[in-house]
């Protein structure tokens, strides 16, 4: 089944997406790393760790000064998305991936991780997604067909963590997706899984994600972000990386196909940078073979996105200092709510922007790692790792290990302080549930882990035998048209009643504001308020409540000082909706050609001249428009007599009578006391004064001018921010024939 | 237990490792760690390890758990709920999801207990 190709001006189907879903299949199976450009020319530029292009993009805001080029990093970037509708979810991700994503996360519902079994259908999650075979039926679909128009392998990735993994596993290998975190550590110390449970589970689960080229990572972030201390626990990272490395090998699984999550642990105001280094470089050598998935700082993690922002920089930075295949992203507004659709995409371009501002940086710049201090941490952070696990085996190993409490200590091994997280062997989760094989224990199914008493003649490949399921006449990893499909078990929660809610907005086309959901209404509205903290936040409250939104709360607040003021941004739901049938939107004016502008400038011998009005030094913004290096005015020919900035009106209007000029061009800030206005109104009245104002046309530019309001002072045209050059020349040319000048 | 931090007593034994030897150390403690959890794994199996053999099977996650959990009352997962189906699809001549289905109507255990016995 091939869906019709997305058009980038039209939305996602959803509902067509929905279509058929039970014979859906997943075109492709296993990961997929960008492809590398070494050396790549793009615009004036040489790159040294960029990847291939993507056929349709959002490139980084300042790239229309570098004819839009959208360079992509070498290493995947992950978005993590958890919006708890899969329907919502997947046009985030289309967004996402036109920013430059390539690894869709798919946060689990609170609680899946304590049922044993799947869950079917699409009911809707809390904190994340309910993860079902429907739900990643309908995303891979949606990702097949966002691939295709981004130009670029997107992975798809939730967890196989929980007491049901192995099942999750197969239903992962069997859906398509390309990435899951499978750790069984995670389940014993965060999720309270009977440890015997997990290890047995765990192992299963990696041999069937190893068979379908799904890339695992790794649960070690989550100490990171769990510590009391969170640079305390380096050398049990340390630990907990190899614990799973090692095992996952041993059950079968690829080390090309192993990454670990690794968090710098630690946040500025702490010296953060030179704290994380060395252990950023010691976790690089002792697991070379396996992949780095750089994940963002998250312990630290306040409401502030700016500050969360520039951690995440940082962050970014030790990527390109040693190294990353994966970099994840963390949505600046973690540490307020779950994450909104353009924090995402902010995460994205932050990575993004970093990463390609840092491209070949080490080509420059290197670790010094003979640097006395840096070397003796990092050989300390390894050592202490050592020893942790010497002390371990000691104890009677993992497991009596976890019961001592050796994990989450918020003391720096070998310093303990009595507060990690211990769990009892017997006890937790679904305890008491493994069973010992029998010594006739047969699955008759390829890729299973473990004692298996298959019939000669059908022990794999290995004994140069047939396939385990030509016992059964193939299994669902072999033949694909054996896979089973169950849609909806809830006749109210699920994604048919949620559409059929906001049937009538897609219908009509209305538009209303939206952070996670079609039809939320959230906005969010920042406010400085002159007040101390408690009274700002009270008075933000009902400032919300006055301008209509319902269910307002602070979202973030930060003293700018304790008496003069706070800054607050509230968030509430606006429930207005647009109908966009009933907007004036002005046309956009037509652009002339290169050839019909130089023509009419060459017969007319157009003159201009411009100056910065008022008491202004800015001269950026109108050499920008009038300089043929920038594609400015001159480039079609137009005479142009630039007078510079702090201008006086009288003396351009002289100057622009002197030359005869058609054309004079003003460029202006916006001023508190309104010279922005009083300057265009003078010039206008001028010029009618001196009888020219039919001779000339009088433009206004600066970043903050409107065409409405320049027009409305008395000027011909108004140029806001990014305006071009080709637009006023095209203005120019068409006012001037228009008015036969 | 609190313990204050006596990384420079207890690191003597390394103090003369090279780089090289300390990884490698590291390494073989970590293998070491985890043989007796991969040995664990080997020789036992879960609920959820033989639904996922189920499903591998082709079938639906309804059946495989009603499946599984019969075998589990009747201490039979230590054989394999694929084996459990595998012997009833021989007799039958039937699809595994077609004797997944009827085992979990309630049919077809009597041939389970005819191989296995009742024990585990």
């Amino acid at each position: 089944m091939s869906d019709k190709p997305l058009q980038p001006n039209e939305k996602l189907n959803v509902q067509a997406l929905l279509d058929g879903l039970e014979d859906y299949r997943p075109r492709r199976h296993g990961w997929h790393w960008r492809e590398q450009v070494p050396d790549q020319h793009l615009y004036e530029f040489d790159y040294r760790e960029t990847s291939k292009g993507l056929a349709n993009c959002v490139p980084l805001p300042a790239a229309h000064y570098f004819d839009n080029i959208d360079p992509q990093p070498d290493c995947v970037i992950t978005t993590e998305i958890a919006s708890g509708r899969p329907e919502d979810d997947i046009r985030r991700m289309r967004m996402a991936a036109w920013h430059g994503a390539d690894h869709m996360m798919v946060i689990r519902t609170a609680g899946q991780s304590h049922m044993d079994g799947l869950l079917e259908g699409t009911p809707e999650g809390v904190g994340g997604i309910a993860v079902t075979r429907k739900q990643c039926r309908l995303t891979r679909r949606a990702l097949d067909l966002i691939e295709d128009e981004v130009g670029r392998p997107i992975n798809f990735h939730s967890y196989v963590s929980g007491v049901a993994g192995p099942e999750i596993a197969v239903m992962f290998a069997e859906e398509g997706v390309n990435g899951a975190h499978q750790d069984p550590q995670y389940n014993v110390l965060y999720r309270n899984i009977n440890m015997y449970r997990s290890f047995v589970d765990a192992a299963v689960a990696k041999r069937v994600m190893a068979s379908a080229g799904i890339v695992q990572i790794d649960g070690a972030h989550n100490a990171n972000a769990t510590a009391v201390k969170a640079w305390k626990v380096m050398p049990e990272l340390l630990v907990q990386h190899a614990i799973n490395c090692a095992f996952s090998v041993a059950a079968g699984m690829p080390r090309e196909q192993i990454a670990l999550s690794t968090v710098p642990p630690d946040a500025s105001p702490a010296p953060c940078m030179r704290m994380d280094l060395p252990y950023a470089v010691a976790l690089r050598d002792l697991f070379g073979e396996y992949k780095m998935r750089a994940q963002q700082n998250t312990r630290y993690m306040e409401s502030d996105s700016r500050d969360a922002t520039v951690s995440h920089v940082m962050n970014l930075l030790i990527s390109r200092l040693t190294s990353a295949d994966v970099q994840s992203t963390i949505t600046p507004d973690e540490g307020r709510n779950v994450p909104w659709h353009y924090n995402n995409v902010a995460a994205v371009d932050t990575a993004k922007q970093s990463l390609v501002g840092m491209d070949g940086l080490r080509d420059m710049v290197k670790l010094d790692r003979e640097q006395p201090a840096f070397k003796a941490r990092v050989r300390e952070i390894k050592e202490r790792a050592v020893l942790f696990l010497e002390a371990m085996q000691r104890d009677g190993g993992y497991f009596a290990g976890v019961e001592q409490a050796y994990f989450v200590d918020s003391g720096e091994y070998p310093e303990t302080h009595d507060d990690g997280i211990a769990r009892d062997s017997q006890g937790g989760v679904a305890e008491g549930t493994i069973v010992e094989r029998a010594d006739d224990y047969m699955a008759p199914v390829c890729h299973h882990f473990g004692v298996n008493h298959l019939p000669e003649g059908y022990r794999g490949a290995d004994f140069g035998e047939a396939a385990p399921c030509d016992l059964i006449g193939g299994c669902t990893l072999c033949d694909d048209s054996k896979v089973p499909f169950i849609d909806e078990l809830d006749p109210e929660d699920n994604v048919n009643v949620r559409l059929a809610a906001t049937a009538e907005m897609r219908a009509r086309g209305l538009i209303k504001p939206e952070v996670e959901w079609a039809g939320d209404g959230y906005v969010a509205v920042t406010m400085f308020l002159p007040a101390a903290e408690r009274v700002a936040e009270a008075a933000a409250l009902e400032l919300g409540r006055a301008m209509n939104l319902i269910d307002v709360e602070v979202i973030n607040r930060q003293v700018m000082h304790p008496a003069e003021g706070t800054l607050v941004e509230i968030k509430g739901r606006l429930e207005v909706a647009v109908d966009p049938a009933n907007l004036v939107i002005p046309d956009k004016p037509e652009q002339l050609s290169d050839e019909e502008i130089r023509e009419f400038v060459a017969g007319h011998e157009v003159r201009c001249v411009a100056a910065t009005v008022g008491e202004d030094e800015h001269s950026v913004g109108m050499r920008e428009i009038i300089d043929i290096k920038h594609g400015g005015l001159e480039k079609w020919g137009f005479h142009c007599t630039h007078l510079g900035t702090s201008v006086p009106v009288e003396k351009l209007l002289d100057a622009a009578i002197e030359h005869a000029a058609q054309v004079v061009l003003i460029s202006t800030i916006i001023t508190h006391g309104d010279m922005h206005r009083e300057n265009m109104q003078k010039l206008a009245d001028l010029a009618i004064e001196k009888g020219v104002r039919d001779k000339v046309l009088l433009i206004a530019g600066g970043t903050q001018v409107t065409d409405k309001q320049a027009c409305s002072w008395g000027m011909d045209a108004g140029f806001g921010r990014k305006t071009h050059g080709f637009e006023v020349a095209s203005f120019i040319v068409r006012t001037m024939r228009e008015r036969g000048m | 237990m609190v313990r204050p931090d006596t990384f420079t007593e207890v690191r003597a034994h390394l103090a003369g490792l090279t780089d090289q030897q300390l990884e490698a150390r590291f390494w073989e403690l970590s293998h070491a760690c985890v043989e007796p959890l991969v040995e664990l794994a080997r020789t036992h199996t879960s609920p959820s390890i033989e639904r996922s053999v189920l499903m591998r099977m082709g079938v639906d996650s309804r059946t495989c758990m009603a499946v599984v959990s019969e075998c589990e009352k009747r201490g039979l997962l230590g054989h394999g709920a694929g084996h459990v189906v595998w012997i009833c699809m021989r007799e039958w001549d039937c699809t595994a999801p077609a004797a997944a289905a009827r085992l979990a109507a309630d049919e077809g255990w009597d041939l389970a207990v005819a191989k296995f016995g009742g024990a585990k």
